[in-house]
This record gives C-alpha cells, sequence and structure tokens, in this order.
C-alpha cells in the first residue's frame, strides 16, 4: 500500500467521520470545529489530486474566513441549542432512509461506472505537467483568458454579497452617544462656555 | 491498490449524503442546515477537482474556484439574514419563520 493511498484513507475516513459529527453534535460550536476538521482533510484530499491552489484556498477562505464567521454568529446569538434539539429524532429513521438511498445509488452509479481514457486525450485545457509550470500558474493562465468574464462576475457576486451583509445588518440605534465631527469642530466659545455666578457658600 | 477516481467520487457521494441527512436532522436549527449546505457543496467541489485531476483537464479546478466564491457569497448573506432575523424574533428556530405568512 503506497503513501498516497495511505493518506488518501486517512483524509477521507476524518473527513467523513467530522462531517457525520457536523450534523449530529448537540452543540453548534462543536458542529463548527467539525466543519473546519472536514474541510481541513477535503483540503488535503485536494492536494493528493495535485489541486494545491484550490486546497489553500480551501484553507484560506473557507476555514479562515467561512467557518470563522459561523462560529461568530454561533456565539452571537444567544440561543437555547438544547431546547431545539428536542425531537430530533422524530425524523432522524425517514431521513437515514433518504440518505441510505441516495448514498447507495451515488456509489453504485457514479463510483461504479469506468470512464474512458480517451477522454482525457481531448480535453479543452489539459492541465500542464507540474515540471513546466506549476498548479497555480496554471491556474492563473486559464482564468485570466478564457475565463476572464466568470472571473469579473464572480467578483461582481462577492461584492454583491458584501454590499447585501452590510445593509441587512447595519442599524442605527437612536440611543446612544456618537461622534459629529462637524458639530465638534464649529463650537465657538460662545456656544461653548457658560459663565455662572456662584454665591459664596451655596455652590451650584 | 491504486487510488482511482470512484474512490474520490465515493467520499464525494458519501459527504454529499451527510449534507442531506443533517438538513433532515437538524430541521429546527438553521445555523446547522447553512453548515449542512456548506458541506453539500465542499461534496460537489471535489466531485469536480476529482473530475479535473483523472481527466487532465484544468476547466474542474476553475469551476471549482468559481463554486468557491458562490458558498462564501451565500454563507455571508444567510448568516446576515439570520443575525437580522434574530434580532426581530429573538429566535433561530425555523418554524418561527412564519411573519411573511398571508
Amino acid at each position: 500500500m503506497g503513501l498516497q493511498t495511505l493518506f488518501f484513507y486517512l483524509f477521507a475516513f476524518i473527513a467523513v467521520a467530522s462531517a457525520f459529527m457536523v450534523v449530529s453534535a448537540r452543540n453548534p460550536v462543536y458542529s463548527v470545529l467539525f466543519l473546519i476538521l472536514t474541510f481541513f482533510n477535503a483540503a488535503g484530499l485536494f492536494l493528493l489530486t495535485g489541486a494545491e491552489f484550490l486546497a489553500m484556498i480551501l484553507l484560506v477562505v473557507y476555514i479562515g474566513a467561512v467557518a470563522v464567521l459561523f462560529l461568530f454568529v454561533v456565539m452571537m446569538l444567544d440561543v437555547d441549542f438544547a431546547q431545539m434539539r428536542a425531537g430530533v429524532l422524530e425524523y432522524a429513521p425517514i431521513g437515514a432512509l433518504v440518505g441510505l438511498i441516495l448514498a447507495a445509488e451515488l456509489i453504485i452509479v457514479v463510483a461504479g461506472s469506468v470512464f474512458s481514457p480517451e477522454i482525457a486525450k481531448t480535453v479543452p485545457m489539459p492541465i500542464p505537467a507540474l515540471s513546466q509550470r506549476t498548479n497555480t500558474a496554471a491556474l492563473g493562465d486559464v482564468i485570466y483568458t478564457h475565463y476572464i468574464y466568470f472571473f469579473q462576475i464572480a467578483g461582481l457576486v462577492l461584492f454583491v454579497a458584501m454590499i447585501g451583509a452590510i445593509v441587512l445588518t447595519l442599524r442605527h440605534r437612536p440611543n446612544i452617544k456618537r461622534q459629529n465631527i462637524s458639530q465638534q469642530v464649529g463650537r465657538t466659545p460662545e456656544t461653548a462656555v457658560q459663565v455662572v455666578k456662584v454665591r459664596p457658600g451655596q455652590g451650584l | 491498490m491504486e487510488i482511482g477516481i470512484s474512490h474520490y467520487l465515493t467520499v464525494s457521494a458519501i459527504l454529499f449524503t451527510l449534507g442531506v441527512f443533517g438538513i433532515f436532522l437538524n430541521r429546527k436549527n438553521i445555523i446547522v442546515i447553512l453548515m449542512s449546505v456548506e458541506l453539500i457543496l465542499l461534496a460537489v467541489n471535489i466531485n469536480m477537482v476529482a473530475f479535473s485531476a483523472f481527466l487532465n483537464d484544468l476547466t474542474g479546478q476553475v469551476f471549482a474556484l468559481f463554486i468557491l466564491t458562490v458558498a462564501a457569497a451565500e454563507a455571508a448573506i444567510g448568516l446576515a439574514i439570520l443575525v437580522v432575523f434574530y434580532r426581530n424574533r429573538g429566535s433561530i428556530a425555523v418554524e418561527d419563520v412564519n411573519m411573511m405568512k398571508g
């Protein structure tokens, strides 16, 4: 058994086991942490197939941004998750049945089929040999030429998502103190200083 | 035993199924449902990358990148909607989402 086989089974087993823990953990914080473990092992699987750039993107974007965003939201919301778990096993049998049938069908149909090696000879964008071009450079060659419009639209999607998230969650609370620069700078001694005559022995 | 494309497709099928199962299991908790959707998208990405590697075509990796973009946008918007909903109702249970019911 080669080293690649060993690592494939290691990554695949941990990814599947932690994915199961994501959906079955009692505490959503644990769910997020297991989601991070799943992404980490999926990045390992990507590395094994040679998709190095995507593996690193998965680490940086998914674990660094998306999973941590989930973690923030889970910790920010003060929700009684134990009460939410009540009656969770009610639909578990039918869910397991649907899941088992779906998994069996997918594995039998997809994993059982054999792909002709002839297809690999006529692909539009063949992967260059690793000795000539690294994975990141090869991906860049394709993205910035053939897929430039797709790339720009992907940027637009992210931009709209950013604006949307800000617009949705921004709120102006009326009863908090806020700094108003123009009001601050526009103050004059007449409006800012008040002279009060204090009678002796009485104070203000 | 050589690791072939069918091994990767099997892993991705199991991850996809676990995502679907998670939606069934945690149908009250929107956060876990969003995480299950992330699992499903990850399974799709593993499919894309596996086909890209074994058919020697770079297009699969390009599309995996775009799927990643859309998944990140979806997570951000979904969580923002969740936070706004929590502010309004004080709860994130799915059955409370009936304010727009006609």
